[in-house]
């Protein structure tokens, strides 16, 4: 009889073991979940024990279908990967096939391009900042942060025609020249944007929630992050002032006086830090690009990678042809490899290219920050309580444009 | 002050300390300014400790794997590793051979983060990599056929996805297209003719 009293209460303890362990789908319809990740969580109780990210919803199969794109034609594709900072991608493509070709950009055009990506970052980190904020309880930055986003892409819609899948950073240069008006208008945007960050700060820095929710919560050491392959804010963070920007200066960067700034700890709050400073000094780069940038053409002249000009076409049979040529065969890149990168928002976005002389890419492999820092979940989560994996998840600035390509 | 040396005397000076130290090296070579090195398949993971491990070369990220479709070459697919070294500012790219059937030893040992790289070349190519822990699908649909990046799979894919009412569930069927897919060839014959016209060789003989 007491043996049998034993026996259940034994197997009643497993029972209850047992309950604590359970499995959970997060997304991939979930507002935390950045579009659309499917994370299957292992639970004990509260704690995560492991996390199996599911990716490729939004797989299209960008580079395949660049395989069967002209040059041009394989442009766009760029704006439709981390879709908050479409240029900033384009940008890693125009250089790949710029050195390969060895087209030399002129200096109003690498001034312009500088700008718009500083742009892109704003972009990008406002929209990761005031979501990272929403994903840990807060409604307000958003609203205060998109208002400022709408006003940037704006300023894509007056360059290039579009707000977000703008085709404007060109292999030469970029597209068309930007109206003086609006490079006033970029100006006068950037010191009321100071205050808005400002504000900004005030808002969510400081706040007891936030700093709850962030400080201390997904630590990465720089041993980790080396060994996790991350880039950008996800290495900064951490310490490591690394910023392709200043290591491998491109374009008119190593002429541009900014800091790179960095954190100290390597949790959540110190990457938010981060992004905040760099929008300052992307202000501040756009500032002095506006004040030192020449006038000049923005695309070389008597290129065979460039459009002759719509009045040349008018008197001139050869600029007839060759504009006939470059938008059906398009340009042909000397064969050979090549891997360009830029600094992204999100960290180092490369592009490697290999060309057999033709007129379309032979392979093209795209280097998306967000796939390594999204691979690191499943590290960075164990042990952290449910609730902590939305706010690590927010932190590691995900778009699945990107990871998914 | 110590002078900052250029990229290209780095990458030369690289490039001899690779020829004294590694042996098993079957090509190096420099072009665009980038280091390329070709190694054996079976010693990558080697190759890849030492390129971490030596003062010289810490290269301690793994930037970037890829693989990519030869299918005119015996071994039709090379895996490409792209290496970053953070504290010395360099980079360095090393490749691979390997065919259908013929496994590469998988490096996520030497860095961790290519275990979704590994996954997506095995996604993508059907390369193989021997003792990866978890050799799965990744960027494709769950229960997806065949290997999208390879230069034998068309463009439009082998099936395509509909709801199916009667069903109530989605179905796979065959591509169907209302419209063939156009492919022109642009290519230019007045730039890319190399042919030798017959009569040609008579017009050289005068000279």
């Amino acid at each position: 009889m007491a043996d049998q009293h034993l026996d259940r209460s034994k197997s009643s303890v497993i029972e209850e073991m047992d309950d604590r362990k359970f499995t959970i789908n997060f997304g991939p319809q979930h507002p935390a979940a950045h579009g659309v990740l499917r994370l299957v969580l292992d639970l004990d109780g509260e704690i995560v024990d492991r996390v199996d990210p599911h990716i490729g919803l939004l797989h299209r199969g960008t580079e395949k279908l660049i395989e069967y794109k002209t040059f041009l034609q394989a442009l766009p594709y760029f704006d439709r990967l981390d879709y908050v900072a479409p240029m900033n991608q384009e940008h890693a493509y125009c250089l790949a096939i710029e050195r390969m070709a060895g087209i030399v950009v002129p200096r109003r055009a690498q001034f312009i391009r500088v700008i718009f990506s500083e742009i892109g970052r704003i972009l990008s980190h406002i929209l990761n900042v005031t979501t990272q904020a929403m994903d840990v309880g807060a409604l307000t930055p958003p609203l205060w942060g998109f208002e400022e986003r709408e006003k940037l892409m704006v300023f894509y819609e007056r360059a290039s025609g579009s707000r977000m899948h703008a085709a404007y950073f060109r292999p030469g240069g970029v597209h068309q020249d930007l109206p003086p008006e609006l490079v006033e208008d970029i100006h006068k945007f950037c010191d009321p944007f100071l205050k808005v960050m400002d504000d900004l700060e005030t808002l969510v820095t400081e706040n007891r929630i936030f700093k709850q929710r962030n400080v201390d919560i997904g630590v990465v050491s720089v041993q980790e992050a080396l060994e996790w392959g991350f880039s950008g804010v996800m290495v900064r963070g951490s310490g490591l002032a690394w910023d392709l920007r200043r290591a491998e200066p491109y374009e008119v960067y190593s002429e541009l006086d900014f800091k790179i700034p960095v954190g100290k700890n390597g949790d959540c709050w110190d990457r938010y830090l981060c992004r905040i400073e760099e929008m300052r000094e992307s202000i501040k780069i756009i500032k002095q690009c506006i004040d030192k940038m020449p006038v000049g053409p923005v695309l070389p002249e008597h290129s065979k990678f460039v459009p002759p000009r719509r009045g040349e076409m008018k008197s001139s049979m050869e600029a007839l042809i060759h504009h006939f040529k470059l938008y059906t065969e398009g340009f042909h890149v000397p064969a050979g490899e090549i891997y360009a990168c830029v600094e992204a928002p999100k960290g180092e976005f490369g592009v490697y290219l290999v060309t057999d002389g033709g007129n379309k890419p032979y392979r093209l492999k795209i280097k998306a920050p967000g796939y390594a820092h999204l691979h690191a979940m499943d590290h960075l989560c164990r042990g952290h309580m449910l609730a902590d994996v939305s706010a690590v998840l927010g932190s590691l600035d995900i778009v699945f444009g990107e990871v998914d390509r | 002050m110590s002078v900052i040396p250029s990229k290209d005397t780095m990458v030369a000076e690289l490039k001899l300390h690779l020829e004294a130290t590694q042996k098993s090296l079957k090509s190096k070579k420099v072009s665009l300014g980038e280091l390329t090195i070709v190694v054996e398949r079976d010693s990558i993971v080697k190759v890849l400790e030492f390129l971490r491990e030596d003062s010289q070369c810490r290269f301690e990220t793994l930037v970037d794997l890829c693989g990519a479709d030869y299918p005119t070459e015996a071994e039709r697919f090379e895996v490409v590793y792209h290496l970053l070294s953070m504290r010395l500012n360099q980079r360095i790219r090393v490749k691979v051979r390997t065919d259908e059937m013929t496994a590469v030893p998988s490096v996520t040992g030497v860095f961790p983060v290519a275990n979704w790289y590994e996954r997506e070349a095995f996604d993508m190519y059907g390369i193989i990599f021997s003792g990866h822990p978890d050799l799965r699908r990744i960027l494709t649909d769950y229960g997806f056929e065949g290997y999208p990046l390879r230069k034998d799979f068309p463009l439009s894919g082998r099936v395509q996805v509909r709801y199916d009412e009667e069903q109530k569930r989605v179905v796979n069927e065959p591509v169907k297209l209302v419209q063939e897919y156009r492919n022109f060839d642009f290519l230019s014959p007045w730039e890319g003719m190399q042919a030798v016209i017959p009569g040609d060789e008579k017009a050289g003989g005068q000279k």
